[in-house]
């Protein structure tokens, strides 16, 4: 009972406490550990009955008494006042809570300022001077309230290694001086930008596990969700936040049909429709709708979003809107110039206009010296799949065999080698 | 705090010595630096002669040994550095991309460890 409202408030409180002991500490571990104390006395206090009025007041409120227990007895006090920044010892001297008497009961709220200190925080654990392994790890850590085990499990490294890795961007944050600070507006979009596309990796790294016994790493994916969320609550005039929120809703909607129950990869086109998440795809067009709202500027989180909100409203894969689709991905290529956003466009093509339009489209893909497609996988399957509906057996043939070389996943392996029967007997099932 | 702004940059890039461009970049120096002497941020700055002048250093079996050329040979050379005391490294970041050799060049900024 006392363990599920402690863990109900964790995902609310956790991040809003460290981020404001960071700003009035400057110091990340020890934040973490105070908000760490407070939340195992919540779950050995509280019982029905007797759960204080205001739980996320209260647990702020014991944070700070244990992070000054932690300052009084820590030996070397000295050199930790003097690692703060200036500015969080003016806080530290002025906010008077060394006056240890402070109710817990009895603390105010300041809603903007809060705001201010979960973006700091984020942007703080995101900031470029930090490699991008080291800013999702600080991200899970300080803003989600991951375990190091928890991320490492993630991850698929060992706790130790995490450890360390979260050691080293801490102790980079003290040396070099990385200010946990909402940036100037000046250089706001240019570090969104950074904390988005860690926001992206995280949920890219829950949704596409290399290895096919856990296809999808929920856990990761719906961290990122959450964070998505937070950033776009937190900064409601950023279309980009709002869309990657909406990108991030939306395709996580599909979670359960994407894997079937012997954990294999279902395409989109075969999903069972009827499972995914409504409620998920809701809120991801009303993101979509903030974003545009927002401001008429179209990024590329927003036309991601956009193509992922066309696959969720057809009610399957034919009636799709592919001339949207397409739309969409000439924009996105137009930001991106990418081969593999090219690749995608010209398999939407072939649904809206015919493979032979999709094809053709492919062709010149590899005629314009993209030659790193040939590597990738999908390549080959996309322009197999486009020769069978032309019924160009034996070129399909070649493409097939070419794809089924590249592959590592079993379950696309015995997909293939169904496709490669189909055509060796031209089209007519054994 | 104290950063070390360290500018690294390939013999032959940034403008000719001698050419109008050279003497244009010479100013954008002079007016760079007094910039931070402004704003309170300058501690020192200086420029080095090239790699040809280095001598190299190392005690090895107790026996001092000099040896003609730099440390490490790279492309891209210390050509000189400016120390600076700003807030964070978000300051010291702006200073670093201020540097007329930034363009052509690399600027290592490094906190300076606060001994005591």
């Amino acid at each position: 009972m006392t363990q599920s409202i402690v863990a109900q408030l964790f995902a609310d409180e956790w991040p809003k406490i460290v981020a404001t002991l960071v700003r009035e500490l400057g110091d990340v571990d020890l934040a973490e550990d105070a908000a760490q104390q407070a939340f195992i006395e919540a779950a050995d206090k509280w019982g029905p009955g007797n759960t204080p009025d205001r739980p996320g007041a209260w647990l702020m409120t014991t944070a700070r008494r244990r992070a000054i227990d932690v300052i009084r007895r820590n030996a070397d006090l000295r050199r930790k006042l003097d690692l703060m920044a200036a500015d969080a010892q003016i806080n530290l001297a002025t906010s008077g809570w060394f006056a240890a008497g402070t109710d817990p009961d009895h603390v105010g709220d300041d809603d903007h300022q809060l705001v201010d200190d979960q973006l700091a925080l984020i942007f703080g654990c995101c900031h470029p001077s930090l490699n991008t392994e080291a800013q999702v790890a600080l991200t899970l850590r300080q803003v989600c309230g991951l375990s190091t085990r928890q991320i490492a499990a993630a991850f698929l490294t060992t706790e130790a290694t995490m450890a360390k890795r979260l050691v080293r961007a801490k102790t980079k944050i003290r040396d070099a001086g990385v200010p946990f600070t909402v940036p100037d507006t000046d250089q706001l979009d240019d570090r969104l930008e950074s904390v988005l596309a860690v926001i992206y990796l995280i949920y890219t790294e829950g949704h596409a596990a290399a290895d096919a016994t856990s296809l999808i790493r929920g856990d990761l994916c719906d961290e990122a969700r959450w964070l998505a969320d937070l950033v776009a609550d937190l900064l409601p005039r950023q279309p980009e936040a709002s869309s990657l929120s909406a990108l991030l809703n939306l395709s996580d909607a599909r979670r359960a049909a994407r894997v079937d129950e012997h954990g294999q990869l279902v395409l989109l086109a075969d999903q069972d429709r009827s499972r995914w998440d409504h409620t998920l795809i809701k809120a991801g067009r009303e993101r979509l709708a903030d974003a545009e709202q927002a401001s008429s500027l179209v990024g590329a989180y927003r036309l991601q979003a956009e193509i992922a909100l066309a696959h969720a409203e057809a009610p399957d894969a034919e009636s799709t809107d592919w001339a949207k689709i397409v739309k969409c991905y000439d924009r996105l290529f137009a930001l991106e110039p990418t081969a593999v956003i090219a690749l995608n466009r010209a398999a939407a093509l072939s649904k809206a206009s015919g493979p032979a339009a999709g094809l053709a489209a492919l062709d010149a893909l590899d005629n314009q010296g993209h030659s790193e497609l040939r590597h990738y996988r999908y390549f080959h399957a996309a322009r197999a799949d486009m020769l069978r509906q032309l019924e160009r057996w034996g070129e399909a043939l070649s493409a097939y065999q070419a794809a089924l070389d590249l592959t590592t996943n079993d379950s696309e392996r015995q997909f293939l080698v169904d496709r490669i029967a189909l055509a060796e007997s031209g089209g007519e099932p054994d | 705090m104290r950063y070390m702004l360290l500018l690294y940059s390939a013999d032959d890039a940034g403008p000719t010595p001698g050419t109008p461009e050279h003497a244009a970049e010479m100013q954008e120096w002079f007016a760079y630096t007094q910039q931070l002497q402004e704003a309170g941020a300058l501690i020192s700055g200086e420029p080095l002669h090239g790699t040809d002048t280095a001598t190299t250093v190392q005690i090895r079996d107790g026996k001092t040994l000099s040896t003609d050329g730099p440390f490490a040979e790279t492309k891209e050379t210390l050509g000189g550095f400016y120390m600076i005391d700003v807030d964070n490294i978000d300051q010291a970041t702006e200073w670093a991309a201020k540097i007329p050799l930034a363009p052509y060049g690399s600027v290592e900024v490094r906190p300076i460890m606060e001994l005591g």
